[in-house]
């Protein structure tokens, strides 16, 4: 990671717009921090009864200098989130395609670190609101009478220890489901708004989110609490040697929790943390999606990296890359006069560089997408599950041998942070859960009640089908290179699957092909994740399908030294070989399930459907091409099969 | 300006045939039948047709009465009919819960109801049920009674979709017999239909409580496509939707319904949806799309239209005298955009030019009030408001669906027909009025979107019959931004060798 931040520095695009643009959306949180602040006094001191009490009080509040205080730190709280939000944002979600690949990234090393830090600033934030709340929660310690001898001690007040506590709860949680639903995970909208539109349209969901998030996040933590509220509890007051007072109530009881006006506080408080953070997210967000317009060619040599062939080829800066191919997308659709710059010649020589630098990135991708689609049709038996590593590697290599689409990309590989094949099938880094789909799916919104994690935790199932298979020859044949590809998943940068992390004693006492195809078998578990993978980073394949088609349309009429024509053909049969593999993608098993919609959640769930997406934006890209030029595809030179394959388009039956 | 009163007379003995040579010829001359075109024209009776279902809430009057306990009735009230029901439920048994509950939840009840009759004093159709503003807002005349609810045609082939009384939709092709019917549980009410541009398959369907997006496999032989073939696409406050327009590049579809201020963007094939909410007038009851894909319409049931420009999704306001916007239709290359009012009797146009950064005011372009024509049976009144207005995708004819009086004896409701032109200034010239069999009066009207000696206006009537009516001309001038290139397709290549456009042809 530090690695691709450091890449990431280099190039101009990350220090010229990204920075700025990140620096923009910090500053918006903070200046929104003082109206949040206000409604949060307002609320957490209503009182129906003394309206004007109330107000009298709340605008003496916000004046105080505690409040000011609070505001600084929760300005650092928000810098800090900011930071970690363009430190940690993806436009490529990574999925686990395992359990163990989902557990290894909660347990990975960076992210505890993450969330030590929100636990953190989730105390800071509840701190600054018990504080804010003020009477019984304010002090940690308070005056209280021994009851024997009569004398004031100092004792510990639960109020403000429970609020901490929640506030490192919510911290965990919130950091725990950034990783389980994508939290940074950035998508971009199907349309184009301006950022205060689309901030104002987002608002209600992200207060709808936040409170919601707000309200599970206070039931889950009072049970904990009631269950082990004395751990914490007993440890401050014995560290801090402060008394604890025996005439209140203790919290972690029935009748403690049960405090109409504590829980109030608690979700209210609640609420207002997680709203600062998804404010943050959200206008990140925002800004970071923002169009960026390049420019098709400059007059200038220097200023040669930032047009628009240059950039598309750019491989490392996975944001220019995408931004580039959105506005590849709209020019084709929107600005006659950047399309004719894409069609126009090189000044001397007379060359279309514009145009084959375009279409030849756009091809490189769509191929790419074709041959990992192959290789994973490959690599899956028919039963749905990925067979043994070492067999998809060699498919692999030779199905991109035997493709017929290699004329067309010249670079085929140059798309490395996009993801090769070979990772599809091994646990990735930053890898995140994706069994919200439909068998697994019960309740998302509660960290604990994680299928993922509750089968992780469990033990073998027995009635597996692999469990009694054991000692089969074939097991015991594809036993060590199972053993190899996990390593080689290390490698990858993933976390190591060691045997320490399984919760199976038994199982890490067996020799290595009991444990080799046990790991299988939970690395086979969630064959859908598989199809989402593929197509994790497809909004960049739409795009360029979007783009190609529309200049191709427009070229029709628009290009007038024809340097479309040429490349027509090598266009067509890309479309058509890659119509093909999603075609025998879509009939595998699990790969045309549709995923159960998420009803509320900060988390993006866009990833999930992107297949779906491309093959609708792939027929209408062929459609668009087709009943454009109509006849006149008769005279382009393509093969038969894929000439048949365009008749149906052309008579509108697919 | 144009008027009524310069048309020909109408023929009301005999159903309009076709037009040929600037004159529109009917049943009266005979020996003519065998110019009209070979598409199916299938005819539905109410009779036929299953009456309409009975909502699912209402069938529990079938079963005997059960009293459930009061958790079991507040929880079914609370997922029928909302937080209404279960106010209503607590306060109905008031016997049975204590009392300070029920007296509260009766103030609640009043409290809601008083304001939710303000809001509809400021917009008057949130009164109205969700059926009743369905056929408000519907482009169908006379919705609720109609055999036919709804008709589209496919933009690309000779294949169209009709929505039944019964909530079926049927699918025409015009040479293969299968006719694919398609029913789904969420499919009631249908109040728009309209095939997804650059696509075989796709079909959106406007219903009461959800938008359907049914893929129906061209190739397959099959009559009743599974409800596994629909999509649903909902979002809570969003129904009844009255207007759907695909994007003409097809990405992208827009939904609106009259009791939502804010409109749909959906992203289909994703199933996600961008509201873009704006507050003034109250919701959207009409959408449409210009054909070049540049500006979409949006009218409200006050008197407010907005015209969006689909680049950034931005919006100009346009307030209107007197009524709201009903219908519209823009020229075919998008930038000319007539309106009807509810209340005028007059089409307004607006005229949309991106050098001089759009139009500052709306002019009228023509005088639709009534006129009397005498005739063999008495005189024909003709003239009144326009219930929708449909222009063929050259740009050359314009069909006007003009509302009648019910009540009178001779003043239906009848299609007059414009011929327009576009240079050297919007003009509309008359051209004649589509008549249907005796007793038929027209429903609903949409060009066919490719026809190739003319223009193809496709009628349905109140016997619940659809008919074609072809208009033969050479245009004049094309004003199309893809039909040049169409042309050129097609002269440039051996007929012998035109698949695309032979079903047409033959």
């Amino acid at each position: 990671m530090i690695k691709m931040f450091s890449l990431k520095q280099n190039c101009w695009f990350i220090r010229k717009v990204v920075i700025w643009r990140a620096v923009a959306s910090i500053a918006w949180s903070v200046l929104l921090l003082p109206v949040t602040s206000a409604v949060f006094v307002l609320l957490s001191r209503f009182s129906l009864f003394h309206p004007i009490q109330w107000i009298s009080e709340c605008t003496s509040l916000l004046t105080a200098s505690s409040t000011i205080f609070s505001l600084v730190v929760l300005c650092g709280v928000v810098l800090i989130t900011g930071l970690f939000n363009l430190e940690f944002y993806t436009l490529v979600p990574s999925i686990p395609c395992s359990r163990m690949a989902l557990l290894g990234t909660v347990l990975h090393p960076r992210q505890c670190v993450h969330s030590l830090v929100y636990c953190t600033m989730g105390m800071l934030v509840m701190w600054c609101a018990s504080v804010t709340i003020g009477g019984r929660y304010s002090t940690l310690g308070i005056p209280c009478k021994q009851s024997e001898s009569g004398e004031v001690v100092t004792c510990l007040n639960e109020y403000h220890l429970f609020l901490l506590l929640a506030g490192a709860f919510m911290g965990y949680s919130h950091s725990f489901l950034g990783v389980v639903k994508n939290m940074y995970y950035v998508s971009f909208q199907p349309i184009q708004q301006y950022k205060y539109p689309r901030f104002k349209g987002c608002l209600p969901m992200v207060v709808k989110c936040s409170v919601i998030q707000s309200l599970y996040s206070a039931r889950n933590f009072a049970a904990l609490y009631f269950f082990f509220g004395y751990v914490p509890k007993t440890w401050i007051s014995s560290t801090l040697h402060l008394q604890i007072d025996s005439s209140l109530q203790p919290l972690d009881s029935l009748t403690g929790l049960l405090d109409f006006s504590l829980l109030y506080h608690l979700s209210i408080s609640g609420t207002f943390l997680y709203f600062t953070w998804y404010l943050t997210v959200l206008l990140f967000r925002i800004y970071v999606t923002e169009a960026y317009s390049f420019p098709v060619q400059s007059t200038f040599t220097e200023d040669a990296e930032q047009c628009l062939p240059k950039v598309l080829a750019e491989t490392n800066t996975l944001v220019m890359k995408f931004l580039a191919l959105q506005d590849l997308a709209l020019l084709s659709q929107h600005s006659l006069s950047r399309r004719l710059e894409v069609f126009s010649l090189s000044q001397p020589g007379g060359h279309p560089h514009n145009w084959n630098a375009i279409s030849r990135e756009c091809m490189s991708l769509l191929s790419e997408l074709t041959q990992r689609l192959l290789a994973h049709q490959d690599a899956v038996a028919s039963n749905g599950r990925v067979k043994s590593q070492s067999a998809s590697i060699d498919t692999r290599s030779a199905s991109s041998s035997s493709s017929g689409t290699e004329d067309v990309s010249e670079t085929p590989r140059l798309s490395v942070p996009l993801r090769t094949p070979g990772s599809v099938f091994t646990s990735s880094v930053g890898g995140m859960h994706s069994a919200l789909t439909a068998p697994f799916t019960p309740d998302v919104d509660s960290p604990f009640s994680s299928p993922a994690i509750r089968r992780l935790v469990g033990q073998q199932e027995p009635r597996s089908p692999w469990f009694g298979t054991v000692q089969s020859p074939h097991i015991m044949r594809r036993g060590p290179k199972l053993w190899s590809a996990s390593t080689e998943s290390q490698s990858n940068g993933s976390p190591p699957a060691s045997p320490a992390t399984v919760p199976s004693p038994p199982a890490a006492n067996q020799k290595p092909s009991f444990l080799a195809q046990w790991l299988q078998n939970r690395r086979e578990q969630l064959p859908e994740a598989s199809s989402q993978a593929l197509f994790a980073d497809s909004q960049a394949h739409i795009w360029a399908l979007q783009g190609l088609s529309h200049l191709v349309a427009a070229s029709f009429s628009e290009d007038q030294f024809g340097v479309v024509q040429t490349t027509l053909p090598s266009i067509l049969s890309c479309l058509v070989v890659l119509l093909e593999a999603v075609d025998r993608h879509f009939k595998l098993p699990h790969a045309s399930s549709k995923p159960v919609r998420t009803v509320c959640s900060m988390g993006d769930s866009t990833y999930k459907t992107l297949r779906f997406a491309l093959r609708a934006a792939l027929k209408t890209a062929i459609y668009k091409i087709t009943t454009t030029f109509g006849e006149h595809l008769n005279a382009v030179n393509i093969s038969t099969e894929h000439r048949k394959r365009l008749q149906q388009f052309l008579e509108f039956k697919e | 300006m144009c008027s009524l009163g310069v048309f020909p007379a109408p023929v009301t003995a005999a159903q309009t045939l076709f037009e040929r040579n600037n004159e529109l010829l009917s049943a009266l001359h005979p020996g003519e039948h065998s110019q009209a075109c070979d598409l199916p024209s299938p005819q539905f009776t109410r009779d036929t047709l299953k009456g309409h279902s009975r909502p699912e809430s209402s069938s529990r009057s079938v079963f005997l009465d059960q009293r459930d306990t009061l958790w079991m009735r507040s929880a079914g009230a609370w997922r029928d009919a909302g937080l209404y029901g279960l106010l209503d439920e607590i306060t109905n048994s008031a016997e049975e819960v204590p009392r300070f509950l029920a007296v509260g939840s009766a103030c609640v009840l009043a409290l809601l109801r008083w304001a939710s009759s303000f809001h509809g004093s400021l917009f008057p159709h949130l009164t109205l049920s969700s059926d009743e503003m369905v056929a408000e807002f519907s482009q169908m005349l006379d919705w609720s009674d109609s055999a036919l609810r709804s008709f589209a045609w496919h933009p690309h082939t000779d294949k169209f979709a009709v929505a039944l009384l019964d909530d079926s939709i049927k699918i025409y092709k015009s040479n293969s017999s299968p006719t694919p019917t398609l029913k789904h549980r969420c499919q009631r009410s249908v109040c728009a239909l309209q095939w997804k541009p650059l696509c075989g398959s796709a079909l959106a369907v406007a219903c009461q409580s959800c938008l359907l997006i049914w893929h129906v496999d061209p190739a397959s032989l099959s009559t009743r496509p599974s409800s596994g073939c629909a999509q649903v696409l909902s979002h809570p406050g969003h129904s009844p939707i009255t207007s759907i327009a695909w994007s003409p590049t097809g990405s992208l579809l827009v939904s609106a319904s009259p009791v939502d201020t804010s409109m749909m963007v959906w992203d289909v094939a994703a199933e996600s949806a961008v509201p873009l909410q704006r507050v003034g007038g109250g919701g959207v009851t009409y959408l449409s799309w210009s054909p070049d894909g540049s500006r979409l319409l949006a009218a409200t049931p006050s008197a407010l239209f907005r015209v969006w420009e689909t680049r950034m999704w931005t919006c100009e306001r346009w307030p209107c005298l007197k009524g709201s916007c009903q219908s519209a239709c823009w020229s075919p290359d998008g930038g000319c955009l007539l309106l009807s009012m509810q209340g005028e009797r007059v089409i307004y146009a607006l005229t949309f030019s991106d050098l001089t950064g759009g139009p500052k005011a709306a002019s009228v372009v023509a005088d639709l009030s009534e006129t009397t024509f005498p005739g063999p049976d008495g005189d024909l009144t003709v003239g009144g408001e326009v219930c929708s207005l449909s222009w063929d995708p050259r740009g050359e004819r314009l069909a006007v669906l003009l509302k009648g009086d019910s009540q009178a004896d001779n003043h239906p409701s009848v299609i007059a027909v414009f011929k327009t032109r576009s240079s050297p200034v919007f003009e509309l010239l008359p051209c004649g009025f589509v008549m249907g069999e005796a007793g038929a009066e027209p429903r609903f009207m949409q060009f066919h979107p490719h026809f190739q000696h003319g223009a193809l206006l496709t009628v349905c009537w109140s016997d619940g019959r659809i008919s074609h009516v072809p208009f033969y001309f050479s245009s004049a001038g094309l004003l199309g931004g893809d039909s040049p290139q169409q042309a050129l397709a097609s002269n440039t290549t051996n007929p012998s060798s035109n698949k695309l456009y032979t079903e047409q042809i033959s």
